[in-house]
């Protein structure tokens, strides 16, 4: 059945040093595009900074750090809209949804649940995250079922979605503002307390270097096992290196920032000590850590469960899917309801980290959120899309939106500049994949 | 006709219309072990229709579907699969963004330890059978789309082959090949006829229906013309029953 036996992969010798290099690491051109993409966007922030306004704000510690936590929201949904992308559908509604989920979750801790377990009592900031939770689930959930079951177009469905839960949120409380939140539930929205701090940033971090190199051991002996083609042993050397050395650098990165001056002797007050001149480190954001959980449980699911497996193949041929006995259906609404849950967490850290539920909290978010997952490779026609490329689409927008405050661009700019971005960002994209072709 | 031993499959009097249409109207078909039943007729005759109401991708309105003589109820294509029928469809039904081994076990995955997908174990069985029916294939981490017709054919093939099919539904499966790929496919139906698996063959080229089939059921406008041995006909006989919608055999 087949005639062409030149479709072996061509043996290292006969590529260039490039070509022979990403093949050896399995390195995805992607990924590389992005990350260089990213490094333009921060160094040409940073350098315009330094020439125009006589000083660099953008590659400093307390910029980057700040940039990890703007990023956090957007990125965990963004994974959510992956799937929802892969699968041909679209998710119009994550900011309204934000917006209503927000408003429960900020009611139920300020409002009615003091009256029930007391004010400040410890479990009303879980109590509230929990419903947050259940209550985007099942948003999604229902918008999932309207789609799959009734057979409404995803567009349809999530543009009424986006109408309907803004005017939840707002008819939740008359308009009003809702705040301030619980303050352990604020924690998780960042800030100098919601960060855990130098010890425990170089406690994830070395955790984080373990699981780098403990997931490249398991690849090696499974290949091993298996009798598949192997990276070489200085493929692989490196690769666990540059991964290592990129946790350590962010541990280095976010522990030298430290607490403000007023934090710092508030702190002093509270625990009694004269901390003045001390200097304390942010460490990891709360909301980051939940990023990059959100991140690896995510991608885990795509390439290791049956269910991240169909989400691809009824992305790449719904008829195909159902003829190999998938039910493509129920698949389709637990992605949406997994979007929901998503947004419920970027709800939570939206809600906690402005320290108050607004009913216009989370405005305009779905865009950027597509804007994240298509400039992070998903394609719009369906099928492909990846985790890890979401997060840095959510990266890369964020950085270019807090680059442009920094230097001062009004934001009439900002959105033009990131309107031109997102198109170019997809153009280019359209090229790559007519080149790889 | 064989009535030695009860029919590995038997269709009886089924019957689906779509909007009105009767797309296929009491029609019966048998499959006996180790036989090739070419499926024949015009684009639109029904025979499509009809081998879909057996892989569960349509439920047939009325009629009845028994295996070993057992009656079955066969309401999706998993139901199908439970009963050790695998289809090969005309559009290959394959995933063309996944690689060959995701489709070979598209909803049928190895699990490893963890609840996990087994992907190497999944890739390792991939290579087996592809070395067994294709042994040029090398493609084992590209999406299909990246594959050739006939390489993309294999992967079809490889799906339907791999599971222990004891019924096997080919829809024009040398449609889109070359000759050489196409006598590839003809080798491999009398390979599987000999390990005593019944085939249902869709078939357009006449000259392949009286190469590989035993017996040759012709449909038209949804009705079932007649069944014959394809050693009792001619060429001639068959192509009237396509075209005229008459058994010649058959004297009025």
């Amino acid at each position: 059945m087949n005639d062409d036996s030149k479709n072996e992969p061509p043996s290292s010798s006969q590529m260039g040093f490039i070509a022979r290099f990403l093949n050896d690491t399995e390195i995805d051109t992607r990924l590389l595009g992005m990350l260089g993409a990213l490094a333009l966007i921060w160094g040409g922030f940073h350098f315009y900074g330094v020439v125009f306004n006589n000083f660099g704000a953008f590659l400093t510690p307390r910029n980057l750090w700040n940039l990890s936590v703007q990023t956090s929201s957007i990125g965990i949904m963004a994974t959510g809209m992956v799937l929802v992308i892969v699968t041909r559908n679209i998710d119009l509604s994550v900011g309204s949804m934000i917006g209503v989920i927000a408003m429960a979750m900020g009611l139920l801790q300020v409002e009615i649940l003091p009256q029930i377990v007391g004010i400040g009592h410890w479990s009303i900031w879980m109590m509230a995250v929990i419903v947050g939770l259940i209550f985007g689930t099942l948003i999604g959930a229902l918008h999932g079922w309207l789609i799959a079951y009734r057979e409404i177009p995803a567009f349809i469905v999530t543009l009424g979605g986006l109408m309907v839960w803004r005017g939840m949120a707002f008819l939740s409380a008359g308009g009003r503002t809702i705040s301030p939140v619980d303050g352990t539930f604020a924690l998780l929205g960042g800030g100098p307390y919601g960060a855990i701090g130098a010890v425990g940033s170089w406690a994830v971090g070395l955790t984080a270097c373990l699981g780098v190199a403990y997931t490249i051991y398991a690849g090696r002996k499974s290949r091993i096992k298996h009798n598949f083609r192997l990276r070489p042993k200085w493929a692989e050397a490196m690769l666990a290196l540059v991964g290592c050395s990129a946790i350590i650098g962010a541990v280095l990165l976010v522990n030298s920032y430290p607490w403000p001056k007023g934090i710092v002797r508030q702190y002093g007050a509270k625990i009694g000590q004269d901390l003045e001149g001390t200097f304390i480190s942010h460490g990891f954001a709360i909301p980051v850590l939940i990023l990059i959980t959100v991140g690896i449980l995510m991608t885990i699911l795509v390439t290791r469960t049956r269910f991240g497996r169909y989400v691809f193949a009824i992305g790449g041929n719904p008829e195909a899917a159902a003829l190999a006995g998938i039910d493509t259906k129920w698949v389709t609404m637990k992605v949406f309801a997994l979007m929901g849950m998503l947004t419920a967490v970027a709800a939570v850290i939206a809600s906690a980290r402005l320290n108050s539920a607004t009913n216009a909290l989370g405005t305009l978010d779905e865009l950027y959120v597509i804007a994240a997952a298509v400039i992070g490779g998903t394609s719009l026609s369906g099928g492909v899309g990846k985790i890890y490329g979401a997060i840095l689409g959510a990266l890369v927008m964020q950085s270019l939106q807090s680059g442009m405050v920094l230097i001062g661009f009004d934001s009439a700019i900002q959105r033009i500049v990131v309107g031109v971005v997102l198109v170019l960002a997809v153009y280019l994209d359209i090229l790559y994949n007519k080149r790889v072709k | 006709m064989t009535q030695k031993h009860t029919p590995l499959v038997n269709l009886k009097n089924i019957s689906i219309s779509f909007g009105g249409i009767k797309a296929v109207d009491k029609v019966s078909v048998d499959l006996y072990p180790g036989e090739v039943v070419g499926l024949l007729g015009h684009n639109g005759a029904g025979k499509s229709t009809l081998i879909k109401c057996l892989s569960g991708a349509y439920q047939a309105d009325a009629g009845e579907i028994f295996i070993n003589g057992k009656k079955v109820i066969i309401n999706n294509p998993r139901d199908a699969r439970d009963q050790n029928i695998e289809t090969i469809y005309q559009t290959l039904a394959l995933a063309d963004n996944l690689d060959a081994a995701s489709n070979l076990f598209l909803g049928r995955e190895l699990i490893g330890p963890g609840g996990f997908l087994d992907e190497s174990k999944m890739e390792a069985e991939t290579r087996k059978i592809m070395a067994r029916l294709n042994p040029n294939f090398q493609k084992f981490n590209e999406p299909v789309s990246a594959l050739s017709g006939g390489q993309r054919q294999s992967v079809a093939i490889a799906r339907a082959v791999y599971f222990d099919a004891k019924i096997l539904i080919m829809d024009e499966p040398t449609a889109a090949l070359g000759p050489q790929e196409s006598e590839m496919v003809s080798e491999l139906i009398q390979q599987l006829k000999k390990q005593g698996l019944g085939i249902f063959l869709i078939e357009h080229d006449i000259h392949n229906v009286m190469k590989l089939c035993d017996r040759a059921s012709v449909m038209k406008n949804g009705l079932l013309v007649g069944t014959e041995r394809v050693g009792d006909v001619t060429e001639d006989d068959i192509l009237s029953m396509i075209i005229l919608g008459k058994n010649p055999k058959v004297k009025v």
